[in-house]
């Protein structure tokens, strides 16, 4: 990867590497397993700078360039996705948003302590009847009185109900025009009356990081809570995706990473018939194709990184990055567990965590058929 | 009161070596490098040092002798909290050149503490501290475990067999650290990677001095022979392999 990272790129993964070997391996399992959001690890993740990172200092960031934030998602979900989850949501979702549509004051208010690792930030988009499609969004926001008087409910938001969630961002139906829905995004901080938020639990990955049902029930917000313009709410939502799907194509990157090197180590320590079995060529061609894939990966997910720093359009290679990490992670994992045998299908081993994590990959933030869609529409299909 | 932590740029310590150019070399494609773990050590105690309230350290200096490849070791050092870093710009033939190019330095900035880790993990000489402070002409403690500044004094804890030996020293002074000095490396924080960038790398051209050794030959470790576990119950097999593969009986 020398093309695209240099020196600090490298400083930052090891560093990223050193931190998530040293405060999140030695419980990561033990979390997964009591499904345990844990405020400790979050608030040192913090400590060590892992939110806001390509925030502008002005607001509490550290002022890094998307592939330094990439890269320590990188290496968190080398060793765990549930702690990746919560940094990559709340930089890409909780943060994104208001870093790049908020006011002045909007952002002086909230990026100070988001970047902090003390106050986490949701996105709430996806309802029960508006996944893939978002069209199918009831949630409503009415102005009264120079107040936003939102209705509706939101599902599997991440963050979003925490004991240190400061809020959310809210998309909701704000009019009409010319027969078209008009969406918009609403900062609704925490505390608002007729505002619920219900942690979702007996998941079958991610089970340490924090996922949310929010309802709104006549919540009253300010008017000046309104996120970029009126009406923008669609262009916000698609443009924070097309960001986001580079933190989840990092966590499908890292989590084959970390598949690989354990079925790598496993392979060579693993003997039967006398030899390890990384010395038979069935196993060791299941490990070259996993490497070869991670390498064509990180390929693709850093140049679309290149592309959104130097201002290029980037929608199209960050669907594929989303749509190649992902589907890539499922394969690497699937082949991870194979070579442990029997022993990758117990607890004990934490390939079995890897291969439930890996499978939200191709399912959150736009599914592997949504990608390969809006791919389609700029191949000329 | 001016700390300078001397850094050597070693391989991870996890790194598998490949000897090469007829075993007077090591391949270095593709290794990592990293700051030496005592080293790394030392820097920590003298950050943590400068954190007490009234400390009166001012000024926390690393110095490496090496090319340009050393820089991001150096970086790292800068990123953890060090205020100004030095490389002199020579590849680091072997101990006594390494601790002459850096008492040259030393002479020239007056430095009241020079911590040196009590080894390197690449070539374990153990020899640069001593020699440092002998081209100083400066008192030099070894194996220290501890280092504490109370009222101004400093006071060194060394580990000795059944005990630890507590010592004063006047400064300047030559620490040769080993671990226990701090309890982990730290970690550098973002905050402190973004502001290494603006932190001064001084090059500085190397005095003219001559290497005493030259590094003829490597040879790698003999491979270790495979472990063969024997059941409790069968101590017969045992005896049988002890006399017949083994032949130690």
């Amino acid at each position: 990867m020398e093309i695209y990272c240099n020196d600090e790129h490298r400083l930052i993964r090891s560093t990223v590497r050193e931190f998530a070997e040293k405060e999140i391996k030695p419980i990561a399992a033990e979390l997964d397993e009591s499904e345990e959001f844990s405020i400790e690890l979050t608030r040192k993740m913090g400590e060590i700078g892992l939110f806001g990172m390509v925030v502008d200092p002005e607001f509490g960031g550290h002022g890094f360039d998307v592939l330094s934030y990439i890269i320590a998602v990188e290496e968190l979900a080398r060793v765990d996705s549930s702690q990746a989850a919560t940094v990559a949501a709340h930089n890409s979702l909780g943060i994104g948003p208001i870093n790049e549509y908020g006011t002045e004051e909007q952002k002086k208010k909230y990026l100070p302590d988001l970047c902090t690792g003390e106050a986490l930030w949701g996105f709430g988009l996806t309802e029960p009847d508006a996944g893939s499609d978002s069209r199918g969004t009831k949630t409503k926001a009415v102005l009264d009185k120079g107040e936003w008087v939102i209705n509706g409910s939101k599902i599997f938001i991440t963050n979003a109900a925490t004991e240190i969630t400061l809020g959310s961002t809210v998309q909701a139906i704000t009019g009409d025009k010319d027969g078209k829905k008009e969406y918009s995004t609403i900062l609704l901080e925490q505390n608002v009356s007729g505002f619920k938020a219900i942690p979702m639990h007996r998941k079958m990955m991610w089970r340490s990081s924090n996922t949310a049902e929010l309802f709104f029930d006549d919540c009253r917000v300010p008017e000046s809570n309104l996120l970029g313009k009126l009406g923008e709410g669609s262009k916000i939502m698609l443009s924070t995706l097309d960001s986001g799907r580079l933190s989840i194509a990092a966590m499908g990157l890292g989590l084959a990473q970390g598949a690989f090197e354990m079925a790598l180590q496993y392979a060579n320590e693993r003997k039967q018939f006398g030899k390890p079995i990384a010395k038979f060529q069935a196993i060791a061609f299941k490990l070259v194709d996993m490497a070869t894939k991670i390498e064509l990966a990180r390929n693709l997910l850093y140049k679309a990184c290149w592309l959104k720093e130097t201002k290029q359009p980037y929608a199209k290679e960050a669907a594929m990055s989303k749509l190649y990490c992902s589907e890539i992670a499922k394969e690497v994992a699937d082949e991870a567990v194979q070579i442990h045998g029997g022993y990758g299908l117990m607890k004990d081993y934490d390939i079995e965590r890897f291969y439930r994590d890996q499978r939200l990959l191709q399912i959150g933030e736009g599914t592997s058929e949504i990608q390969r869609l809006v791919i389609s529409r700029y191949i000329g299909c | 009161m001016k700390i300078l932590v001397c850094i050597s740029n070693v391989p991870d310590t996890t790194t598998k070596i490949k000897l090469v150019n007829n075993n007077s070399g090591y391949d270095k494609t593709g290794v990592q490098w990293i700051i030496n773990p005592w080293d790394e050590l030392a820097l920590t105690r003298a950050l943590l040092l400068k954190e007490e309230q009234g400390s009166p350290i001012t000024e926390i200096s690393v110095i490496n002798v090496g090319t340009k490849d050393t820089e991001p070791t150096l970086r790292k050092a800068l990123a953890v909290g060090a205020d100004d870093a030095i490389r002199v710009d020579a590849e680091a033939k072997d101990a006594y050149y390494v601790a002459a190019q850096i008492a040259e330095v030393v002479k020239n900035n007056g430095y009241d503490i020079v911590l040196c880790g009590i080894e390197s993990s690449d070539y374990n000489g153990s020899a640069v501290g001593g020699m440092l402070s002998e081209l100083l002409d400066v008192p030099s403690v070894s194996s220290v475990s501890g280092l504490f500044i109370e009222d101004g004094k400093v006071k060194l804890n060394r580990e000795i067999d059944g005990g630890t030996q507590v010592l004063a020293t006047e400064t300047p002074f030559v620490a040769i650290v080993q671990k226990g000095i701090a309890l982990d490396p730290r970690i550098p924080a973002m905050r402190g990677i973004m502001m290494a960038r603006k932190k001064p790398l001084v090059v500085l051209p190397p005095a003219d001095i001559e290497a005493l050794t030259e590094y003829i030959d490597y040879e790698m470790p003999q491979a270790k022979s495979a472990c063969k576990m024997i059941d409790e119950d069968n101590a017969g097999d045992m005896i049988r392999l002890l006399h017949e593969e083994a032949k130690a009986i």
